[in-house]
């Protein structure tokens, strides 16, 4: 990284001056960052960015043909006459890949309308008629919406159906890159494989929107079932138009940003760009319209092609496909069919828990789908707000992605969560008594406590013991007196310690702070 | 079919073939050795065939015969010696296109009509020449030289289905399946004195068929008689599921629909159609109107005001749709490929090499009507006047059941005799055209000979899905010259 | 003319070798300066003729794409058995461990 590029002093929230987030599971997981708006400005140039997402349905066969969507078999072992391209071959378009497209273009609140397929006119090694059947002037599902997490709305233009091209794979080059490379080969398995591609209006304003954008867009297509939208895999890959301009001037000349493969990477590569972006006009040159390359490897875009070597697609209907003109009522059948949809659950787990709809606890709930879950407990007589913390810490899937909730009565939650908050055992019994009725796949809380010989302290013997601790730690004592808050710790610790775990946590902070003040 | 022997097959028609076979008084094996002959005396003049399949054809006329001789029904075109033009493709067996940059490419699939053709007993013995890619009207524009009309040997077939045509004018077939895209299969047919049939859109099949411009292509019969043409149309028409622009309707049995004579029917007269066409070919148009008149039908006069504009049209949207479906002719895949140090060289290497100059100046000419800064003043426009031309149409069908016109302003030309000018081989489509812009179904009827002897087709019109009462006034009019 | 609609005669007077070269290169054609000069003048000379629909009116006319008015034409997602690979690479001017190879990938966008 030069140092006139490097994101040093990237957009709060990425990159490299931000907190870093740990994302063991990228593109998976919500991650608590800052709350987005469109307040923040970097050097006083404000970021707009559109993202176009394409997504390869999970249909069993291809867009216009019978041949396998399928990914990671042998190479062409899932090709046909259309496939390839073939003389004399012709398309037949795919019901299910159009329903699920339906599905997306409800869920994102489009308007499904009559639709028509174009031919792109173009060559490319993978690209078998050297023409790619895509939906261009009257797209399929337009005018939608997607709400982040915050309630931020990213307006959806459009969101139409195309068919995903062949891959190549390039060798004796380095690193397996088309430059320097000796030949291509070319599998044509993926060529013709259904896929959605998902362009928002340049509504979002930094990377961590970008991020929550792209995060928000894959719930609701794992919710709807219409991909499984793995990144990694490239069924979900997703293209930036970044450009950057000081708030109240015209937009600046965009770029598009492509080969983001993972969403941290997509916050990364904004971050990157609109620092390069704003190099440039400060130094008084001039942003180029172009498409850049994101290279994971340095950590920089690089140009791929500019504005004066864009092809001329020559456009035209595809005579080989008739209209798609999808009925009132199969809309109406989709409408009704339609799974609860994350921000939906967020906001019902929220009013059920008292926790905030964006929040980590809820975030997280939702993402893992134990959100049902957690208002089961609620519903079997136990707090919802501890039921959103136990399900929260003591649910996370395991390797082998199920997770045990399935196994957990709701009702012995339930009851754990009326012991704590009762004040009949500690936050921290409840969670010992927790991780063993998990283990066990169920169990009755109480009887754990008992066995356990788990009560909670009564007041009194609280603040006899507390007044031990201080005796014994006086310096400790004396450092938080004279206001070091973190010397409050070390307190805490030897009060819980002195009580093996009976003593609430809470209780004891609030028993010292209020003898420092007295 | 009596009085039918293996002696003497020459004459019979396909549905006497299929008949005398079906009943075991014809073997498939002997009518096919009188067609094989015919070729190995005659082809090597001709030149109809890019590929003849003698061995693969004794052997599925064998086994129709065995199937007869164990009680099975071959099917409807039992033993019927079939050509198919060279752009339809047969698995395993090369489909050129006529051009260098298929040469030797064998299809792994059968287009949709070989498979109902050999379904119903029919016997492929060979793939026809044709222009390049099928764009022409002479069939000389084939990487593998023309083919010459079996009539007169100095002369053009038409084209670009003219091998299909030649096939079954010398003989060599009893039957052929061409393609018409603005008149491939009509202008052939007149010129060689076969019956050609270019069905209304969507009609037949286009799965396997090698595109040239989609919007327009059909697949259709050459037959030495209407019944022919009828038998054929019955066996290849139908919805195929492999098509999406394949029409669902069901199709009434044209075999039954010439049973039916042309009392009442409403013949209409063009009056403002394109003029050019020469004085003999005017001549036996007039004589076919007046047959039909004859045998009771009444002549009504319609306007078809933008019939002329259907050339610009025609050669605005067919090259455009052409530019875009040759594209694939890349050398990635199959095919030719000149070998170039990088990919992009290797594309223009190849498809310099591979396409003919006909097929390049198409290329040109779509890929540059369908340009940016371009596409509303030439494809646009053309995509305009073709619904004019549509229209015009659909208002004289109001008053009329068919229209009669030429086929080919001209009998069959001489080699080269259109010079360097690529507009005056455009011309000899003038009549045809309009027909698979509105993509309705045409049909050319020999009627009788003009010039130097040569066949005159006269051209039979209607509206969409009208092919019954199109047959049932060109087997009045066949009949009429008996 | 109608309003919006570019006419064939104003487009074609400007038909130049450099458009023809322009367009050789979108379609993969390689054009050699002896064609250059036949090829303009040719597809001047047709577009010049092409020019005989200048003359109509067709305001308010709706393009005709497709002959035969069909609509909503599907297939269902049922998985039909691949071609085989062998037979297919066989076809293929090169291949090379179950792919097809193509020189090195460059002037184009990728
Ligand atoms: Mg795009
Ligand atoms: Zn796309």
């Amino acid at each position: 990284m030069s140092s006139t590029t490097a994101p040093a002093t990237a957009t709060p929230g990425a990159g490299a001056g931000a907190p870093s987030v740990n994302n063991p599971t990228p593109g998976n997981v919500y991650t608590a960052g800052p709350k987005t708006g469109n307040e923040i400005l970097i050097d006083g140039y404000e970021l707009v960015v559109g993202l176009e997402v394409h997504v390869e349905l999970a249909t069993k066969t291809k867009l216009f043909s019978g041949s396998a969507n399928r990914f990671g078999d042998e190479p062409n072992t899932n090709i046909d006459p259309v496939t390839l391209g073939l003389p004399g071959a012709l398309p037949v378009l795919n019901r299910q890949a159009v329903e699920l497209a339906m599905y997306i273009g409800t869920a994102l609140n489009c308007t499904i309308q009559p639709c028509a397929f174009h031919r792109k006119n173009y060559f490319y090694p993978d690209m078998p008629k050297a023409y790619q059947i895509s939906q261009y002037d009257q797209p399929l599902n337009v005018n939608g919406s997607l709400e982040l997490p915050g309630g931020k709305i990213i307006g959806v233009e459009r969101a139409h159906l195309e068919e995903d091209t062949g891959k190549s794979t390039h060798f004796g080059g380095t690193g397996g890159r088309i430059h320097g490379s000796t030949h291509s080969l070319i599998d044509f398995n993926r060529a013709g494989v259904p896929l959605v591609e998902i362009v928002s209006r340049p509504d979002i304003r930094t990377s961590e929107e970008a991020r929550q954008y792209v995060t928000e867009l894959r719930a609701i297509l794992l919710a709807v079932g219409a991909s499984d939208a793995k990144m990694e895999e490239g069924s979900m890959r997703c293209d930036a138009n970044v450009s950057v301009h000081k708030p109240g001037e015209p937009y600046g000349t965009r770029c598009e940003i492509k080969n983001v493969n993972s969403i941290r990477s997509l916050g990364k590569a904004i971050d990157y760009e609109a620092r390069r972006q704003i190099d440039l006009i400060e130094t008084g040159e001039k942003v180029r319209q172009e498409t850049r390359h994101w290279d994971e490897n340095d950590g920089r875009t690089h140009t791929l092609r500019t504005k004066e070597d864009a092809d001329d697609y020559r456009y035209f209907l595809e005579p080989d496909l008739v209209p798609l003109v999808p009925s009132e009522s199969w809309i109406k059948d989709i409408q009704d069919s339609m799974p609860m949809l994350p921000t939906a659950r967020r906001k019902r787990l929220a009013a059920a828990t008292g926790a905030p709809a964006d929040g980590e606890a809820v975030m997280v709930v939702v993402e893992r789908g134990q959100d049902d879950y957690v208002l089961s407990v609620a519903e079997a007589g136990g707090d919802g707000a501890r039921a959103l913390i136990y399900v929260k810490e003591a649910f996370a899937p395991t390797g082998d992605d199920t997770a045990p909730a399935d196994a957990v009565l709701p009702g012995d939650i339930a009851a754990l969560t009326n012991l704590e908050t009762s004040g009949k055992i500690t936050a921290t019994q409840a969670k010992t008594i927790l991780a063993e009725i998990v283990a066990n796949g169920g169990g009755d809380a109480a009887a754990i406590a008992t066995a356990k010989g788990f009560e909670a302290m009564d007041t009194g013997a609280l603040e006899a013991m507390v007044d031990q601790v201080i005796a014994d730690n006086a310096a400790a004592w004396a450092k938080y007196i004279g206001g070091e808050d973190k010397a409050m710790g070390a307190l805490v610790g030897a009060a819980m310690k002195a009580s093996q775990g009976k003593a609430d946590g809470k209780l004891v902070t609030a028993l010292l702070q209020a003898k420092r003040t007295t | 079919m009596s009085d039918t022997t293996t002696a003497d097959v020459a004459p019979l028609s396909a549905a006497q073939i299929a008949s005398g076979v079906r009943s075991g008084t014809l073997k498939a094996v002997d009518v096919l050795e009188q067609h094989l002959g015919r070729i190995a005396a005659r082809e090597g003049d001709v030149h109809a065939f890019n590929l003849v399949m003698a061995d693969e054809a004794r052997a599925a006329a064998t086994a129709i015969d065995a199937a007869v001789a164990a009680g099975n029904d071959p099917g409807p075109l039992a033993g019927v010696p079939l050509a198919l033009k060279d752009n339809m493709c047969t698995r395993g067996i090369p489909t050129t296109c006529s051009s260098k940059i298929l040469e030797g490419w064998k299809p792994p699939y059968d287009a949709t009509v070989v498979t109902k053709l050999a379904a119903a007993g029919a016997v492929t013995v060979g793939k026809t020449n044709l222009d390049e890619f099928a764009m022409g009207s002479s069939t000389e524009n084939s990487a593998f030289g023309p083919t010459r009309n079996p009539l007169d040997l100095n002369r053009v077939p038409g084209g670009s289905s003219g091998g299909s045509a030649a096939a079954v004018a010398a003989g060599f077939a009893s039957v052929s399946l061409g393609s018409d895209t603005g008149g491939s299969i009509r202008q052939p047919a007149a010129l060689c004195g076969v019956v050609g049939v270019k069905p209304t859109y969507g009609y037949v099949s286009r799965y396997g068929l090698v595109a040239f411009a989609s919007s327009l292509d059909q697949i259709g019969p050459f037959t030495g008689n209407v019944e022919d043409a009828a038998l054929l149309m019955d066996i290849i028409g139908g919805h195929d599921a492999m098509d999406s622009t394949s029409i669902p309707e069901p199709q009434p049995s044209l075999m039954e629909a010439i049973t039916h004579g042309v009392e009442g029917m409403r013949i209409g007269r063009i009056t403002d159609l394109p003029r050019g066409a020469d004085p003999d070919v005017v001549e036996r148009l007039e004589l076919a109107f007046e047959a039909l008149q004859a045998a009771g039908a009444t002549i009504v006069d319609v306007e078809v005001p933008a019939f002329g504009y259907g050339l610009t049209a025609y050669y605005l949207i067919a090259p455009s749709e052409a530019s875009s479906n040759l594209a694939r002719y890349d050398g990635v895949r199959y095919g030719m490929r000149v070998d170039a140090p990088d990919t992009n060289t290797m594309y223009s290497t190849t498809r310099e090499a591979g396409f003919g100059e006909e097929v390049q100046r198409r290329i040109m000419l779509g890929t540059y009507a369908l340009s940016a800064g371009y596409y509303d003043a030439y494809y646009g426009k053309a995509l305009k006047v073709r619904r004019l031309i549509a229209d015009d149409f659909d208002r004289a069908y109001t008053k009329a059941d068919v229209l009669l016109t030429p086929t080919s302003p001209t009998v069959a030309f001489e080699f080269g005799s259109k010079g360097d000018d690529p507009l005056a081989m455009y011309l000899c489509d003038v009549y045809t055209i309009p027909t698979n812009l509105a993509g309705h179904p045409g049909m050319s009827v020999p009627y009788g000979t003009g010039q130097h002897g040569l066949p005159i087709g006269v051209q039979i019109l209607a509206g969409t899905l009208g092919e019954p009462a199109m047959f049932r006034a060109g087997a009045a009019l066949e009949r009429s010259l008996a | 003319m109608s309003g919006g609609t570019s006419s064939i005669g104003d487009v074609s007077e400007r038909i130049t070798a450099a458009d023809v070269v322009k367009v050789a290169k979108l379609a993969r054609l390689d054009i050699t300066p002896e064609n250059l000069e036949r090829t303009t003048a040719q597809l001047a000379g047709m577009l010049e003729h092409f020019a005989d629909i200048d003359a109509l009116d067709l305001d308010g006319v709706e393009p005709m794409t497709q002959p035969y008015p069909l609509q909503n034409v599907f297939r269902e997602d049922v998985v039909l058995p691949s071609l085989d690979r062998a037979e297919v690479l066989a076809a293929a001017p090169a291949a090379e461990d179950g792919r097809f190879r193509v020189p090195p990938i460059m002037g184009l966008d990728g």
